[in-house]
């Protein structure tokens, strides 16, 4: 979970991901932001996060990132 | 059948009429049927496309799904054989892996063939005629003559979308084929969307048995003559105008390029989103919720905003389906990796990004037609998109600076001029030949007619005085529902809650106002849905 | 109970002021040649005859401009109409006939066969011209299909407020006068003028690839004879003698072949424009595409003089309601004539 926050800080310094829910829902990320979120997590969770996880649902808040993230990984 | 000829309100309201009559089980069974005979109007032969396409979809989904429960109950099976550790550990990876291979092959295949159907019904012209030119003179290919389709380029996204929706088990196969053939070939949607996504037609009462309810019918018939306002008394109006400057380049110039912009964005919004409003409109009429397409894009103060609030559906469909697989594919992975190795963090990080845009922005040009204008159409809008991106830090540093400017007046300042960068890009919709648009782009600067142009010139258009007042008026209109849709909601809802007279009042005066103003009948041609053929 | 009826009842109201407002727009927006081009009022005006003829009139220009009915009943006794309307196309006549005959019998049927050139209809604004004044029947349904061009549709025939909406930007005094009221534009469906001028240098006729009539036009002419011999009336085939547009002698030897076989009486004016005693330096307005006034006497004087000879048409002079009837058309006709002569400055 820290390791996270701190990718999604250095994506949006302005933004505390640990409080803020709707990141999606009120546009907080954009498309971009999440192609590039998901690049970091491949690469420093070592998952391979395809399309179908993109979903609004996943990215809301900085929890559910992070279920997903557990769910990738319990899927091997 | 066009949205605004008699044929179009007469089926719908007949439709409607047996609709409501029929039992309910047996209502999305006449929506079938009436969509078919409305696709069949277009020409019979083109059933054949849109069925072909739904069968090869429907039957890919129903593999995929199968392959999904194999799996299952092959791993189960595998779980609890009686087998060494190692030995399961094997026979699971190796299963696992044909599983994959099999999914891969038919999601490959459907899609693969329905694109190649459209690339041939679409593309194959565009693609003689830039191998003409290679050739050059004396060896010429001949062109094909393949009408397009009816909604080809919108069906077949609208199928994929679905396919790849069961591919990542956001929804579960539709067994029944007539059911999915309806959603392919709703007839409202068929022409020009939205592109709606299977969950969303599913939860808005496609299939659904649905009572007649005074309501719907209102609601749906307000939102039908709305569209109709915007449609006739303004889109169809302009239309003259416009495809008058766009006729003629070598006349209209200058002076008339900067006019063409301004007029031709006004008429593709009344034009496009006059025609979903009717769709949204019939639909709502017969209990059905379809999604929304747009909110009101000319207020966006970003291209950025704009394209979230513009054809919603299709920038969807392009985000979920294309720019996401795009962005996570392995070579973009691998791409990520060795930008960031040799540029840097923060530069190589947006590398990838850059480029997968690029791809999503190239294929949306070619979806909205098969030549170089849209092409470079669409990879203006990257280009604007990423620069704006790039300067981002240099906004947020500007507003540290000066938080003075952030006030209405510096939102209306963006959204002017979001709207004159959008009037611009729009040009390359208008002509086919990116020379040309670069010369009169040029004309713009070089050729001095502007006197020539307000002394005389705007009236030998194609519309009168009266027509240039009708239209602003109706301008106007559409202008002030918009600010208040934005700031406050639902102007249908606001009229609904006032007197019975004032209502019948305000509905009253806007069905004459589209039966006596509306550009429509013998002198006019009523123009097709710019968006009809793409 | 009580709101609900109330709402039915506001229903009810709401829809008959919407009703009634739309249709006062139609009447409104909708054309009403009392000035100007005033052919489009022929047809209505039949409705409002006695309708007592023994001869009635079908065709275009060719006989609404060329014959005057007053001559016929004051040298004859023959009470005719003209049922004509501009470019009318054969198979509006035919149905113009039809719509007359569901009010009266006629002795003789009078065609102008000129139309027989026009397979189908050529223009929009004509088929207006022709069908809009047509009583609702199954007569005007079958004109308007028969008429309609491609780009039309049926619906404005039957609510032409969607053909005219955008004649807001048009409307003049009249449009509001004539709203509820028409003015007689013709004097049994004679169109008149008076003034003349010759016929000089007409155009002859450009050599056609083919001459023969077309199936659809042959097909009406052969309705309007069934439905003529089914009644009992007699049916005369005329060409008019205007000089433009340009008559072939093909097609003339098509009409005389067909009256032949059909055992009908077929007159080509042209042929006899010296019997008649034509002269088309003083008998034509327009340089000899339409007989004036005297051109119009003089024609109607022989055809009926014709038609008593041919077909024994009995004198009515002697009916007292008739010649009272007829005595007020001759006023009107002469007054006619002195506000045209006026007009134009002829002695």
């Amino acid at each position: 979970m820290e390791e996270l926050l701190e990718i999604l800080e250095d994506l949006h310094p302005e933004i505390d991901f640990e409080t803020t829910e709707n990141l999606i829902t009120d546009g907080i990320l954009d498309s971009l932001d999440i192609v590039t979120l998901v690049s970091e997590i491949s690469e420093n969770f070592d998952i391979a996060v395809s399309a179908k996880y993109i979903t609004p649902a996943n990215f809301n808040s900085a929890q559910a990132i992070y279920e997903m993230i557990e769910t990738i990984q319990a899927e091997g | 059948m066009l949205f605004t000829s008699y044929s179009f309100i007469g089926f719908v309201l007949l439709l409607a009429l047996v609709y409501y009559l029929a039992p309910g089980r047996h209502q999305w069974k006449l929506l079938l049927l009436g969509s078919l005979l409305f696709y069949a109007f277009s020409g019979p032969w083109n059933l054949l496309y849109i069925l072909t396409t739904s069968l090869t979809v429907w039957g890919g989904a129903l593999a995929v799904e199968k392959n999904y429960a194999d799996k299952k109950a092959r791993l189960k099976e595998l779980k609890k054989a009686d087998l060494p550790p190692d030995q399961k550990k094997a026979k699971t990876a190796a299963f696992k892996k044909k599983q994959a291979a099999d999914l891969k092959r038919i999601m490959v295949l459907t899609i693969v063939f329905n694109l190649l159907i459209l690339a041939v019904v679409k593309y194959t012209n565009f693609l003689i005629s830039n191998i003409n030119g290679v050739l050059g003179e004396g060896r010429q290919l001949s062109l094909l003559s393949i009408a397009l389709p009816m909604g080809i380029s919108f069906y077949t996204l609208q199928a994929i979308g679905y396919l790849v929706d069961v591919h990542r088990e956001v929804i579960p196969a539709e067994k029944n084929y007539f059911k999915f053939l309806l959603f392919i070939s709703f007839f409202p949607l068929v022409i020009q969307g939205p592109i709606c996504r299977f969950g969303e037609v599913t939860e808005g009462r496609l299939f659904a048995e649905n009572r007649f309810s005074w309501k719907n019918v209102s609601f749906g018939l307000e939102r039908i003559l709305w569209g109709f306002f915007k449609k006739l008394v303004i889109a169809d109006r302009i239309s003259a105008a416009v495809n008058t400057v766009i006729g003629d380049t070598s006349t209209y110039r200058g002076a008339y390029i900067l006019f063409l912009m301004l007029m031709y964005t006004i008429e593709l919004y009344a034009d496009f989103t006059g025609g979903i409003d009717i769709t949204i409109g019939v639909a709502e009429m017969l209990g059905i919720t379809l999604p929304e397409n747009f909110k009101r894009p000319y207020f966006s103060q970003s291209l950025k905003e704009y394209w979230r609030r513009w054809h919603i559906s299709m920038c969807e469909w392009f985000r979920n389906y294309l720019f996401y697989p795009v962005s996570t594919s392995k070579p973009i992975r691998e791409l990520t990796k060795f930008s960031k190795a040799r540029l840097g963090k923060d530069l190589g990080r947006r590398i990838p990004v850059y480029v997968s845009s690029f791809v999503v922005w190239f294929a949306t040009g070619v979806w909205h037609g098969a030549s170089w204008n849209f092409i470079v159409w669409g990879l203006l809008n990257w280009a604007v998109l990423m620069i704006s991106e790039e300067l981002e830090p240099l906004y947020a540093g500007f507003h540290k600076r000066f938080p003075g400017a952030s006030g209405p007046a510096y939102s209306v300042f963006c959204m002017i001029r979001t709207f004159l960068l959008v009037c611009f890009m729009n040009l390359f919709d208008c002509y086919a030949k990116i020379g040309e648009i670069i010369s009169l782009l040029g004309s713009v600067f070089t050729v001095h007619n502007y006197g020539a142009f307000f002394s005389g010139g705007v009236m030998e258009l194609g519309m009168s005085g009266t027509d240039y007042v009708v239209t602003g008026l109706g301008i106007l209109v559409l202008l002030a529902v918009s600010i208040y849709e934005e700031r406050k909601g639902s102007v249908r809802e606001m009229i609904a809650e006032r007197p019975y007279i004032v209502r019948t009042l305000v509905w009253t005066g806007l069905f004459v106002t589209v039966l006596l103003i509306g550009a429509y009948g013998a002198g006019y041609d009523a123009s097709q849905f710019i968006y009809n053929r793409f | 109970m009580k709101k609900r009826s109330g709402i039915i009842i506001r229903t009810v109201i709401t829809l008959a002021v919407i009703i009634t407002g739309l249709a006062l727009l139609q009447r409104l927006l909708m054309p009403k040649y009392v000035d100007g081009i005033v052919e489009g009022a022929f047809v209505k005006e039949y409705y409002q005859e006695e309708k007592d003829h023994d001869v009635l009139f079908i065709g275009d220009c060719e006989v609404y401009e060329n014959f005057s009915p007053k001559v016929l009943w004051e040298k004859y006794g023959i009470n005719s109409y003209i049922r004509g309307s501009a470019e009318q196309y054969i198979f509006q006549s035919y149905y113009l006939l039809e719509d007359a005959l569901r009010y009266e019998t006629p002795k003789v049927v009078v065609f102008n066969i000129q139309s027989l050139q026009f397979n189908e209809a050529q223009s929009e604004a004509y088929n207006r011209m022709s069908i809009e004044g047509m009583r609702w029947s199954p007569s005007k349904v079958g004109c308007i299909l028969a008429s309609m061009k491609e780009d039309e549709h049926f619906i404005e025939y039957v609510f032409p407020i969607l053909r005219y909406h955008s004649r807001w930007k048009e409307l003049k005094s009249t449009d509001f006068e004539y709203m509820f009221k028409t003015k007689p534009v013709t004097f049994n469906g004679y169109y008149m003028r008076v003034d003349a001028r010759p016929a000089e240098n007409v155009p002859k006729g450009k050599t056609l690839g083919d001459y023969s009539f077309g199936e659809n036009a042959w097909k009406y002419l052969d309705k309007i004879r069934d439905l003529c011999a089914k009644k009992g009336i007699d049916l005369l085939l005329i060409k008019a003698p205007s000089l433009y547009p340009y008559w072939y002698d093909e097609w003339n030897e098509q009409c005389e072949e067909y009256a032949r076989e059909n055992g009908l009486n077929y007159i080509n004016f042209l042929g006899i424009t010296e019997e008649v005693g034509l002269d088309y330096n003083t008998d034509t307005y327009d340089g000899g595409l339409h007989m004036n006034l005297s051109g119009a006497e003089k024609l109607a004087d022989y055809l009926g003089a014709y038609l008593q000879k041919e077909y024994g048409l009995e004198d009515r002079r002697s009916d007292a309601h008739l010649s009272e009837v007829w005595k007020e058309k001759a006023a009107a006709y002469d007054a006619e004539i002195e506000r045209q002569k006026e007009l134009y400055g002829i002695e």
